[in-house]
């Protein structure tokens, strides 16, 4: 091999291995950090056993928010057309937080009930019962709920 | 009437557009002058046309005419004059119209300024922007008209989302579309320089200034929303990685390097083949920036649905737009390369890592963005991507950034140039940023992200302050600091001050989510934070409950907030967040919500911050903005006939190949 042949190939196994780092890392950092939306029903049915932290998302039931006399501690239900799970959470929910509010809660199952660690609650209102529906819809078919339009999403 | 009066305006619009797009590149092509000479009045009056069509609108929203269902949706009797106006671009289809309306600013000040560039590349530039208009402006017309009547006609109208109701807000959008649009200009020159197959140094010269104001522009629009997020939001977060601001972040990149790679090409002839393909990446993630904020892509993968036109629409024009420059790009970038060769150690390979590292960057956000649209399409289930991916990779791929940057300037072209004077700014930086590490970590004891951002601030600081410095001493006075060199140093101090505000104000917020009852106190650092209860307030078109917070420190009163929880005419709930701002701490204080419904005086959910710093985050922004703009007012840029320009146009090739042999 020529020298300038041998740069080249030195130069482009670098390129090679830097791509290979590049896309590796990407991929570790991907796979860490997706979450799966998984509605009540999914969960009861035990579709997200799988998964350590994921997305909670449904309806709050109407008159299931308690909080605690004391503390910011609040427990709601989050319902599907065939699921509800118990909800507990310790801090500030979202402006539109509310019965019948479609929210999206980030954190994990301790026994029975979903501890959240972050509430979402949908931001665009005039788009609610279509979602809604659609959650509804899916749930049924035993799939996946739309993610639809967080509240923190909705940055124009 | 008016509201048809807009639509026709649209339409002669477009058949003017088209006429702009595709005669001048026809003309260029055969060597027609007459239809060369057609691209200035085309685009002229195309611009008029869409700036009536503007006027029009702004001129219903000004007068509640709710007949029109875009001026109905957004806007009511109660909204001030100037939040209506601002309703104007408050939703998709009078956002698209702003676009337009900006791209035209764009190309009136581009056929008023250029009169140095040769008429067969001007004919393709134009031609290029009339394309890129025509096809937003069919967008409109087909798929999202603002002029469509509403019958019957109610009453009163819906109202502007309230998040967007605040005079920060009324800004953003423009000037962020200021930027977008402003990358058209780059993009134009690529593809005018691929069609017709050369690329003068001369030429590259002539657009950079305009790249420079378009990522200044960005660079404002991003600080702008950046902020509002903080103080509007109610989460005190200055940057969520959310798909919205990933959006404006990515061609942010692509447009940072840019602005590096053309300085490149303009000086050197090389990486010109980088440089067009930079400048296709940078717009075309601005048109994708447009359509994913505006078109309802990703707030819901359902948007399509409703309107699948729409869809099918954004995605044929993103492959037309992507695909079409880069089929072009392959075919004739061979053609257009060119430029002298240069060391490993050399002012052109820093540039270079640079940019591989803010492109990889972009690519790695576009795939952290698009991830759940794809998902989502292949019915890989309903998946998010979270903020940790985002951050770990970005901090990852900026790390060489940062330490490469302090030696940029004293880098010679071409060649290493003096290894005695690199290796004592090595030695000064590492000193200055050890210094900053001992400072830090003896101020704030062991918070690993505020000893590194200090250490980095130093670093990136006094690297620039040393070539200030060398400048300083060895130049004559007058000479020192031309304008392009003025902006560049702007722009890396800026990254200092930035990494000041981010790791530091990472690292020593103090954040609490607690209840207080009227007469409560909490402390949250040095300061003690009293809560004196709720009272209600009312403004034009809300009503709202207020918190009085007052803050103290040392029992000295330090300040008295005033947060708010509005409630808006169609009972939409916004938190207005009340700030003391200082330079070296923010406090925060938003309501969260009573503890007891029925009871507003009694006790309430609080979110309380100190947040050092964080003020210095959008300083860093602001500077590297007014870096931008600095640099695109060099007078070289103005410079009538350059040596290049003034060739035949026969003989761009001799001269290119005489500039590489030089």
């Amino acid at each position: 091999m020529n020298p300038a042949r041998k740069r080249r190939l030195i130069l482009v196994l670098l390129v090679l291995a830097a791509a290979a780092v590049a896309i590796g890392l990407a991929v570790f950092a991907l796979q860490r950090n997706m979450n799966y939306l998984f509605t009540p029903s999914q969960v009861q049915s035990g579709e997200a056993s799988a998964y350590q932290t994921f997305r909670l998302g449904g309806m709050v039931k109407a008159g299931s928010i308690q909080r605690s006399p004391d503390s910011l501690k609040v427990t709601f239900t989050v319902v599907d057309a065939n699921g509800a799970m118990p909800v507990e959470y310790t801090g500030i929910l979202p402006d539109l937080f509310r019965d019948n509010q479609s929210v999206i809660a980030t954190g994990h199952m301790d026994n029975a009930h979903f501890v959240a660690t972050e509430v979402l609650a949908k931001h665009d209102e005039t788009y609610m019962p279509k979602e809604l529906k659609e959650a509804m819809a899916k749930a049924h078919q035993g799939k996946q709920v739309g993610g639809g339009d967080a509240e923190r999403g909705t940055r124009e | 009437m008016i509201p048809e009066l807009g639509q026709l305006a649209l339409v002669l619009a477009l058949l003017l557009a088209l006429a702009q797009g595709v005669l001048p590149i026809l003309g260029a092509w055969r060597g027609n002058r007459a239809l060369m000479a057609l691209a200035r009045p085309a685009a002229a009056g195309q611009a008029v046309f869409v700036g009536t069509a503007f006027m029009l609108l702004v001129w219903a929203f000004l007068q509640f005419d709710f007949s029109v269902r875009y001026v109905a949706d957004n806007s009511n009797l109660a909204l001030p004059w100037y939040y209506r106006i601002a309703a104007v671009w408050g939703a998709h289809e009078g956002s698209m119209l702003l676009w337009v309306a900006i791209l035209d600013v764009w190309t009136v000040a581009l056929i008023a300024l250029s009169r140095s560039l040769p008429e067969p590349f001007l004919a393709r530039v134009v031609g290029v922007l009339g394309l890129i208009a025509a096809g937003f402006l069919a967008f409109i017309l087909f798929t999202s008209n603002p002029f469509e009547r509403l019958l019957p006609m109610p009453a009163d109208g819906g109202d502007l989302n309230p998040v967007l109701q605040d005079p920060g807000m009324t800004f953003h959008p423009p000037v962020i579309y200021m930027g977008y649009v402003g990358f058209s200009v780059a993009f134009a020159f690529a593809i005018a320089g691929l069609l017709g197959g050369e690329l003068e140094q001369a030429w590259v010269r002539w657009s950079r200034p305009w790249t420079n104001v378009a990522w200044g522009f960005l660079s404002a629009g991003i600080v702008a929303g950046s902020w509002w997020a903080y103080a509007e939001l109610g989460w005190g977060g200055w940057w969520f990685w959310d798909p919205v601001e990933n959006a404006s972040f990515m061609p942010w990149l692509v447009g940072a390097a840019l602005v590096h790679a053309q300085a490149v090409t303009e000086k050197r002839g090389s990486l010109r083949a980088w440089t067009i393909l930079l400048s296709i990446f940078a717009f075309s993630l601005s048109l994708l920036g447009t359509f994913l904020v505006r078109s309802g892509v990703l707030t819901s993968v359902h948007a399509f649905a409703s309107d699948p036109r729409r869809g099918l629409f954004i995605l044929c024009f993103l492959a037309v737009v992507v695909g079409g420059s880069l089929l072009l790009y392959a075919l004739r970038a061979p053609k257009v390369a060119g430029g002298k060769p240069f060391g490993a150690v050399s002012r052109e390979s820093a540039v270079l890592v640079g940019n591989l590292m803010l492109a990889v960057a972009a690519a790695m956000v576009l795939l952290g963005t698009l991830f759940p649209l794809v998902g989502d399409a292949l019915d890989l289930g309903k998946v998010s991507v979270g903020p940790p991916y985002f951050g770990f990779l970005f901090t990852l791929l900026m790390l060489p950034v940062v330490v490469l940057l302090p030696f940029g300037p004293f880098l010679r072209w071409g060649g290493a140039g003096d290894t005695g004077l690199l290796r004592s700014v090595l030695l000064r930086v590492a000193v200055a940023a050890v210094a900053g590490a001992v400072v830090a970590a003896f101020l704030v004891g062991g918070q690993p992200k505020a000893i590194a951002g200090t250490a980095g601030a130093a670093w990136v600081g006094v690297g620039t302050l040393l070539y200030v410095y060398k400048r300083w001493r060895e130049m004559p006075r007058g000479r020192r600091y031309p304008a392009e060199m003025a902006g560049m140093l702007l722009a890396h101090f800026g990254v200092g001050v930035f990494l000041v505000g981010v790791l530091l104000s990472e690292s020593l917020s103090v954040t609490r989510d607690v209840r207080m009852a009227p007469g409560d106190e909490q402390a949250i650092g040095a300061y003690r934070f009293r809560f004196d209860g709720v009272h209600a307030t009312r403004g034009p078109n809300w009503h709202a409950e207020q918190g009085t917070v007052t803050v103290l420190k040392d029992g000295r009163t330090v300040a008295v907030m005033h947060p708010q929880k509005r409630t808006y005419l169609r009972g939409q709930v916004q938190t207005e967040s009340a700030i003391d701002p200082g330079v070296t701490r923010d406090l925060y204080v938003a309501l969260g919500e009573p503890m007891d419904a029925g009871n507003l005086e009694g006790a309430w959910a609080l979110r309380l911050y100190e947040k050092p710093f964080v003020r210095w985050i959008w300083a860093g922004g602001l500077l590297m903005m007014l870096g931008g703009f600095a640099s695109a007012a060099d007078r070289r840029f103005r410079a009538r006939r350059t040596a290049g320009a003034a060739q035949p146009e026969a003989a761009p090739a001799a001269a290119i190949a005489r500039e590489s042999r030089a």
